[in-house]
């Protein structure tokens, strides 16, 4: 086990091991999620891609590539930088000694298994909770050791205040425990099989589930985000936050509207309209703390805004912060009840949440990993920046291939829908609805592929930075430097 | 006056403190949205027809449940014209009163299947399952020709029925004690054996993949299938009646 020393003399060692660990864990499966999506994309397209075997089907894939990418890739970026972040806001040593080692490999455990299992067909089929009883109940220990780490560092800070990174990351590591343990309270068939039947049937299933399903929108690949956003962009741009209130205000009112807005995915179905009035209408205030973040991230630039043009790493964390805003504008419009009977079901969701997974969440952890990854391996910069600047037009150009192409598709398809002939019958058959879709699948599958260049042309780069990089000399360049908080 | 700053101030500095602030600001949406909906007796109609699922259809909606069927397939039907011309009457929430889990889904890649029962023969069912290609060329779902070829055994849905009946869903004493019996009795070509019809008196037995030979897979997610949104009698509607008015 190999620690940093800060400068600075009476300073803390950082156990900067378990970092290390869940980048380079965050890599491999960006990796595998990303293939795995670019897989069943193309399966969409060309069906005979399903390989007519069980396990290689697009119902059983779908899980893996959205539990490898928002689970393993975002869930291990969560977790490692949220370690080395409450370190060095709190000026102390990650809390619980051997409890952070047991939440890295308890978590890629976990991961291993949910992959296998629903590639075996054990699924609770509820969306992004997809993992059987016995999982959930080893993810709920893991869980709370991390919760214990992360609560133990900030007790024992020796910073008077709390940075506003930790707020958020509290409030995700919190949420999702509360969330993930009612979600998946189920009865089991028997406890030496898979299998269990969900507690609640229905009507309260479906609310209990899209409660869990948008919060973890909300909390996993929003606040842990955020958190993630008001530590790395200050660093990077060398600015202190832009507004310290505005960060206030944005954190409290979005962790109250968020767990609000679940029942928007359940418009026009048998859940009761007065619960789908409210979710409609705090999604569509959620807008406001949204864009009061993306504000507070993106203006911290302001006096540095040149070095968009000469800092990549800082171009990818600043554009993912305007993907942010983007996304959390077009989600209240499609929570729009008259917008939402066009929207859902089809691919304009699909186009919604990635531009909000690749455009967001995928953006801030590249930014965050070519920040971290010399300094925690103690190089002096990432191997080349010429990559950087591919990477970033790479995979920007396949995000505007995948989501313009699920707008069109899915807006399409929408009206085929509906469309009603001069006589006054539907005007087309469902099946000429998915026939029209297959020029869209084919883009998206390419704008998919595209993007997942992008990530293994990172994956060489950050990997060439630490087994060829050049040695940062002691106490300088980017190695951790102990300044107070923020 | 206390100002949203002046109580966050004392927040950010003491951990327990601030924890408790989140967990409060978590808490009230979730319990205003989801409690009421366990105390509400409208929520849920009263309807006439709904009962349970049948060992052996339970045995096919986990075969759709582990397929992953709802990924591509809804089971609601919304209250819009057109849904309601191309797939029947809205779902309603009494429907799905015994689903655990829920199988609305949220992506239509394929049409809703909330009314699918009796709309195709079992035979169509059967080799669109298998092949979906030789019966609708443009369909983009995947073949699953291994249902039919994988012998299912019920022996063990005592189990599965006395799991749901902990979580609430009406099964009785009798339809636990045959469940095995019944499970066979359903897929049987010559139809209900003794005290079937007794116990599940609306489900349908008969051989539902074409193969009298082996209870299969195939079988039971075609009895699934062919009894989706069957239940509920919905009064008939004559156009002509309607249209003059």
């Amino acid at each position: 086990m190999t620690s940093t020393t800060a400068a600075g003399d009476p300073g803390p060692v950082y156990r900067d091991d378990v970092v290390r660990w869940f980048m380079i864990a965050a890599v491999f499966w960006a990796l595998v999620g990303m293939l795995v999506g670019v897989v069943i994309a193309a399966q969409l397209a060309f069906p005979l891609l399903n390989l007519d075997l069980p396990w290689t089907s697009f119902g059983r894939l779908r899980p893996v590539h959205t539990s490898a990418v928002i689970f393993a890739f975002g869930g291990s970026m969560l977790i490692g930088t949220s370690f080395y972040v409450v370190q060095r806001t709190c000026r102390t040593r990650l809390f619980g000694g051997a409890a952070a080692d047991f939440v890295f490999w308890g978590y890629q455990f976990f991961i291993v298994l949910a992959a296998l299992s629903y590639v075996l067909g054990a699924s609770q089929s509820r969306e992004y909770a997809e993992p059987e009883w016995y999982l959930d109940i080893w993810l709920a220990i893991v869980w709370v050791t991390y919760l214990v780490v992360f609560l133990g560092t900030l007790i024992t800070r020796r910073e008077p205040h709390i940075y506003i990174s930790n707020w958020y990351y509290l409030a995700f590591i919190v949420t999702i425990a509360v969330l993930h343990i009612v979600n998946n309270l189920a009865v089991p068939v028997s406890i030496f099989g898979t299998k269990s039947y969900s507690l609640f049937g229905g009507v309260q299933d479906a609310m209990t589930q899209w409660w869990y399903g948008h919060n973890a929108v909300g909390f996993f690949l929003t606040a842990g985000f955020l958190a993630m956003m008001y530590y790395f962009i200050p660093k990077q741009a060398e600015r202190p936050i832009w507004s310290y209130r505005l960060s206030i205000i944005s954190f409290w009112s979005l962790i109250f509207v968020y767990i609000w807005a679940g029942p928007h995915h359940l418009h026009y179905t048998a859940l009761p309209d007065w619960v789908q009035m409210l979710g409609m209408s705090f999604s569509i205030i959620l807008w406001m703390p949204s864009w009061a973040s993306m504000v507070n991230g993106i203006m911290t630039v302001s006096g540095r805004w040149d070095r968009l043009r000469t800092d990549p790493v800082l171009r990818f964390l600043v554009v993912a912060a305007a993907f942010y805003g983007m996304s959390t504008f077009e989600g209240p419009l499609m929570s729009i009840r008259a917008v939402n009977g066009l929207s859902h079901y089809t691919d304009w969701t699909i186009g919604h949440v990635h531009s909000g997974a690749l455009g967001w969440v995928a953006f801030i952890c590249f930014g965050a990993l070519y920040h971290v990854v010399p300094r925690l391996w103690g190089r002096q910069a990432i191997y080349s920046g010429g990559a950087i600047r591919l990477h970033f037009w790479l995979c920007t150009v396949g995000i505007v291939l995948y989501i313009t192409s699920m707008w069109a598709s899915g807006i399409m398809q929408g009206l085929m829908w509906r469309a009603h002939d001069s006589l006054g019958f539907l005007q087309y058959s469902f099946v000429e609805t998915v026939a029209a879709m297959h020029p869209y699948y084919a883009i998206r599958a390419l704008g998919g592929l595209v993007f997942l260049s992008g990530t293994a042309l990172m994956a060489w780069n950050l990997w060439m930075t630490i087994t060829a990089g050049t040695p940062a000399a002691a106490g300088a360049g980017p190695q951790p430097r102990l300044q107070p908080a923020g | 006056m206390a100002s949203v700053y002046s109580i966050h101030d004392k927040l950010q500095k003491h951990s327990i403190k601030l924890l408790a602030g989140i967990l409060a600001a978590i808490s009230v949406g979730g319990i205003v949205e989801i409690a009421p909906l366990f105390l509400i007796e409208n929520t849920i109609e009263k309807v006439d027809g709904m009962r349970p699922y049948t060992p052996l259809e339970l045995a096919g909606r986990n075969i759709y449940v582990r397929e992953g069927c709802y990924l591509c397939h809804s089971q609601q039907i919304r209250p819009l014209r057109d849904e309601v011309e191309r797939y029947g009457p809205y779902s309603l929430a009494a429907e799905s009163m015994y689903d655990h889990p829920f199988q609305w889904g949220s992506k239509r890649t394929g049409p809703d299947l909330a009314r699918v029962g009796g709309k195709y023969s079992d035979a169509w069912q059967a080799r669109h399952l298998a092949d979906p290609r030789s019966l609708v060329p443009e369909s983009v779902m995947p073949a699953y020709s291994f249902l039919a070829a994988t012998p299912l055994d019920g022996a063990r849905m005592a189990d599965d029925l006395t799991a749901l009946r902990r979580t609430g869903v009406p099964y009785t004493e009798a339809q636990i004690a045959a469940a095995g019996a019944d499970f066979a009795a359903q897929a049987s070509p010559d139809g209900a054996a003794d005290g079937f019809a007794g116990r599940w008196p609306t489900a349908a037995a008969r051989d539902f993949d074409g193969n009298p030979a082996q209870l299969t897979e195939m079988d039971a997610l075609v009895a699934y299938l062919q009894m989706l949104g069957t239940l509920v009698v919905f009064p008939k509607i004559i156009p002509d009646a309607n249209f003059n008015r």
